[in-house]
């Protein structure tokens, strides 16, 4: 007789995955690989962000509710690194805004260096205000200038014109800034203090995003951002790739007249470059992902790392070393972020389009969590898992809800504003769908699918 | 307009603008903070899902005001959502206590200690709660006042003092900050007079001794969601009444509300009020344009010619935010002490 | 039969044991105490007495009826009262409001029973208003010992009454031990102080990892060379 459980336990991790791939496999043959491939490229990019946060929960046990704010500062830094500069702007406003950031970092910095040498509050305070006041004088001369200047296209200062790889690591750079600041006053207090303030910074980093115009457009959108593949218009001209989509359709060419087969092949070289440049993007994906986790493993097994594991098994080890808990935390927690904004500013890559309304904290803040706490907290592995899943459903669910409204639609003639109603608002309910899932686990299977090997004590 | 100083007019103008908006804004923040004071007090969480119960609780109210719109059955004058609020708070009620039937209850059985614990489910809860809300409602802004709109308007008030400057009392206005003060009242009554919410601070005190003294946990819980549901319900029809209801705003409440909680001293309940009014004040005083006030009150030479505005409207969530991050900086224990304990 | 008896307690925290078979009883008048070294586990038999703790096997008898299977208020309401070690008062409730909430159960008038405690401790009565956590480390043990009473219980569980306290409010709190003992009530006590503890104490058990180690009168425990040796420091 097969023990079904032991053989889970030993292996559930490649029979997890490789279920996972047999589900997108079902779905590439019976709907199509363009689909397929843009599920597993957005999982990637997921699980990244997912691992992320595992670092932060699964490590340290930090709470970041501010997910798509990091992210979102990874998409900033896309636009800010890869576009290029926009020189009427920089001519028309550049220096009247450097002018102004600059009297802003002063009146900080003084503000700060005053109370520091304990000068009166009021003082500080009343220095700080008017320096506040005329920050945002040139400031708002400024970009009311720069956004002038073509609105349609432009009105922003555009970007560095660097090359967009360079870009992610910045992206990285500026979540990991943002959350050392945040983590600096934090990290020492209460834990829910932490998940407070990430909630409040994520939604003042997408309120500057979309608000302030001059910087990177607003709600106005950045297209066209440089890719770090191929374009498909370049590859339907190529030859090999015509070769090689010529060969696999071989058979079904030669059924065809001449001048149809010029036309069908034409169109599946088409479809083949779409399929090209997203396996481009998977394999990118793959490959930091892969980077980042042998990272992650590696520092894990480092000196490092076993005093993060040490702190995380044992709380009387952990009391014990007080202050360096909070440092520690605090290094988890930028690296972490660090990772999200890595992840956010792929994302962006991936798009081609960095849109500010897309980033709606709750929602996908959740849905990463959702990913870390399903496959399983603490696990790398589980965390990648997860993201595949959840995204999965995510994506699905969508056209399922829809598909179960027509089913219901059919049955009833007469009302159809009750099916209209529900076509309107179906999608709410993955909401509450994902909301239960993560009750379910946190419930009934709190280490989730792929728990984290023995922890030490 | 006067070239002349005008103290009068100025007040009155301040008075419109942002006394009457930061003192029902203050109210209505007020009380969800005292929503999120007890359920930390007696749950020993912060309640993530606060914002969304707002709105879950208005949702209520906004389909009973128009099923009774729709019979006809309103009181001229008075806003219906007033009259269904009652109906609503059960309806909130029943919903809060399912939700801790088949979600909190379980982690205080097993007793876990770890606050994080918490604020995970009730994060759950939200979303729940959230979807359940724009699935019915929509995600769109709408509003669900009716009845007479001003207690007395700017003309009446003009005609009456003869000043130039108005001042008007909206209906949600008045209404917000009486029934605050009832409800503020009831509360701290309740629990410094009663059996029932002396052991409500019983429990929170020390729940272990509570329950060698023979108070039944169950019990408490199930009154503080009780009170939760009507602090709730009532903050967000009140907030309804005067801005409108959309759920993402509701929502985001969440900021300002925690704000107000941290800034008072978390788990201090007159801390919470306190906390609500500074906020309330801050933004609407950081997001107002002083340019009228000011011509009003200065020689015609000084007049400004800008807005005078610190802050643009847009920001009002990073105000909370930042008196959020200043008092953890400064006092994390909030202005007045809170529990200090914390929450792992 | 004594009025309370604990027969044969086992119990563990997760999968570290605790208790290995371990009895303990009192009867009413009477003062029994438990005195070992730290980690013995005399706590855990009050928390097991009190079903705070679940025992996995053995028995709790009150009065002769086994009360092993009810909830800890269920056995507060039959007459067991406890004093915890510490976080032993309502902080930030008033001595009075401390007073109240020991007599929650209770449907009767409990005005006379809080001016008992008040004519057993004067000194709660003057600071009635405050704050318990404005109070001394003596006086909040009275307040503690005050809510304990207003259930009007039968049998006292006190654990470590005299903990972080000085010889003087020592010698205090025992004297009030003794005044409740000598109404009628049962008093089970855990102490530290095993010396003085026995010397006033009716029936005493040394408890070592666990398990009933020695058990006598009060004064034959102090008596025996070994317990004297062993745990009374010569």
């Amino acid at each position: 007789m097969i023990n079904f459980n032991n053989i889970w336990e030993s292996y559930k991790t490649i029979i997890s995955f490789t279920i996972m791939g047999l589900v997108l496999l079902f779905v590439g043959l019976n709907q199509s690989w363009a689909l397929v491939l843009g599920i597993i490229n957005l999982s990637l990019i997921s699980a990244i962000m997912a691992l992320g946060v595992n670092i932060q929960w699964g490590y340290a046990g930090l709470f970041n509710v501010g997910i798509m704010g990091f992210a979102a500062l990874g998409g900033v830094s896309v636009v800010l690194i890869s576009q290029q500069p926009v020189t009427e702007a920089i001519d028309a406003g550049g220096l009247k805004m450097l002018f102004a950031l600059v009297l802003g970092a002063i009146t900080i910095v003084t503000g700060v260096v005053l109370n520091k040498k304990g000068f009166n509050k009021w003082l500080i305070a009343l220095i700080v205000v008017i320096g506040y006041l005329f920050t945002r004088h040139y400031f708002s001369e400024a970009s009311d200038v720069i956004e002038k200047v073509d609105p349609a296209i432009t009105g922003y200062l555009g970007g560095f014109g660097f090359p967009i790889a360079f870009s992610w690591i910045v992206g990285g750079l500026a979540a990991a800034g943002a959350a050392w600041w945040i983590g600096k006053i934090t990290l020492s207090l209460r834990a829910d203090y932490l998940a407070i303030a990430t909630l409040g910074i994520a939604e003042i980093i997408l309120y500057v995003i979309k608000n302030e115009d001059w910087f990177v457009r607003g709600v106005k959108n950045v297209a066209g951002l440089p890719r770090p593949v191929p374009y498909e218009v370049d590859m339907q001209k190529s030859e090999w790739l015509l070769n090689i989509v010529a060969w696999i359709h071989r058979s079904d060419l030669a059924l065809l007249t001449q001048s149809d087969q010029v036309a069908q092949l034409s169109e599946y070289v088409r479809g083949a470059s779409v399929v090209f440049v997203k396996l481009c993007y998977s394999g990118l994906f793959v490959l930091i992902l892969v980077a980042l986790i042998v990272l992650s493993n590696l520092a894990l097994n480092s000196p490092w790392g076993r005093k993060v594991r040490a702190i995380r098994d044992n709380e009387v080890a952990a009391s014990a070393m007080g202050k360096n808990i909070t440092r520690q935390h605090l290094q988890i927690f930028v690296i972490g972020s660090a990772i999200v904004g890595i992840a956010g500013a792929l994302l962006v890559t991936y798009n081609g389009i960095f849109i500010p309304t897309s980033y709606m904290p709750l929602r996908f803040t959740f849905l990463i969590w959702v990913m870390v706490i399903l496959g399983g907290s603490g696990n790398n592995l589980g965390s990648v898992l997860g993201a595949f899943i959840i995204w999965f459903i995510w994506i699905q669910s969508g056209p399922m809800g829809l598909w179960a409204v027509e089913m219901i639609g059919s049955f009833n003639q007469e009302g159809n504003t009750i099916t209209d109603f529900l076509e309107d608002r179906v999608h709410y309910l993955r909401l509450v769908f994902m909301g239960s899932i993560l009750l379910f686990i946190m419930r009934f299977a709190p280490r989730g699918i792929l728990p984290e090997k023995n922890k030490e004590l | 307009m006067s070239d002349s100083i005008d103290i009068i007019n100025a007040f009155a103008l301040m008075t419109n603008f942002v006394i009457l908006p930061a003192l029902s804004y203050g109210s209505q923040l007020a009380l969800g903070a005292l929503a999120v004071t007890l359920v930390y007090s007696i749950l020993r969480f912060s309640n993530f899902a606060q914002g969304d119960s707002m709105a879950f609780g208005t949702m209520i109210v906004i389909l009973l005001t128009g099923f009774m719109i729709g019979k006809g059955w309103t009181i001229s004058g008075i806003p219906t959502a007033l009259l269904v609020i009652p109906i609503a708070v059960i309806g909130t009620s029943i919903y809060m206590l399912t939700m801790d039937r088949l979600v909190y209850r379980h982690y205080r059985r097993i007793k876990v200690k770890q606050n994080i614990v918490g604020i995970t489910a009730s994060i759950g809860v939200m979303f729940i709660t959230g979807g359940i809300v724009r699935f019915i409602l929509g995600a769109s802004p709408q509003r669900f006042e009716d009845g007479e709109r001003f207690i007395f308007s700017v003309r009446e008030f003009k005609a009456f003092t003869g000043l130039e400057q108005g001042i008007a009392l909206k209906t949600s206005q008045f209404l917000t900050i009486t029934i605050a003060i009832l409800l503020v009242a009831f509360l701290f009554y309740f629990l410094q007079k009663t059996k029932t919410g002396k052991a409500m601070r019983a429990y929170s005190d020390n729940t272990e001794l509570a329950l060698l003294s023979g108070i039944d946990p169950d019990k408490v819980v199930q009154i503080t969601w009780l009170l939760v549901a009507a602090l709730t319900t009532i903050a967000g029809a009140l907030y309804g009444l005067d801005k409108g209801f959309a759920p993402q705003q509701y929502h985001l409440l969440l900021l300002p509300i925690f704000a107000s909680v941290i800034v008072g001293g978390i788990g201090s309940p007159l801390g919470a009020i306190a906390g609500a009014f500074l906020v309330s004040f801050s933004e609407v005083l950081l997001t107002y344009a002083y340019k009228k006030f000011l011509i009003y009150l200065l020689p015609l030479s000084m007049h400004p010619n800008s807005l005078v505005q610190l802050i643009g409207t847009e920001y009002k969530y990073a105000i909370s935010f930042v008196i959020l991050v200043t008092v953890l900086l400064i006092r994390p224990t909030g202005l007045l002490k809170g529990k200090v304990i914390d929450g792992d | 039969m004594a009025y309370l008896e604990g027969t044969n307690l086992v119990a563990a925290y997760g999968v570290v044991p605790i208790l290995h078979e371990c009895s303990v009883e009192v009867e009413k008048g009477e003062l029994s105490v438990i005195v070992g070294p730290n980690g013995a586990g005399k706590s855990t038999v009050m928390r097991v007495l009190l079903g705070m703790l679940e025992a996995t096997a053995g028995e709790v008898k009150l009065d002769g009826q086994d009360i092993s299977m009810l909830s800890t208020q269920e056995r507060i309401s039959l007459g067991l009262a406890f004093v915890p070690q510490n976080k032993n008062v309502f902080p930030s409730m008033t001595v009075e409001e401390n007073l109240e909430m020991g007599g929650f159960l209770r449907l009767d008038d409990i005005n006379k029973t809080i001016e008992e405690v008040y004519s057993l401790f004067p000194i709660l009565y003057e600071k009635r208003k405050q704050l318990a956590e404005e109070l001394s480390g003596g006086q909040r043990q009275q307040v503690a010992f005050g809510r304990a009473m207003m259930t009007q219980p039968s049998v006292m569980l006190l654990d470590e009454p005299t903990a972080g306290v000085s010889p003087i409010v020592m010698d205090e709190i025992f004297s009030n031990i003794l005044d409740v003992r000598n109404a009628g009530m049962a008093v089970l006590m855990v102490e530290q102080n095993a010396q003085q503890a026995l010397n006033i104490a009716d029936k005493g058990y040394v408890l070592v990892s666990g398990r009933n180690e020695h058990t006598g009168t009060g004064s034959e425990l102090i008596n025996d060379p070994e317990v004297r040796k062993k745990f009374l420091g010569g």
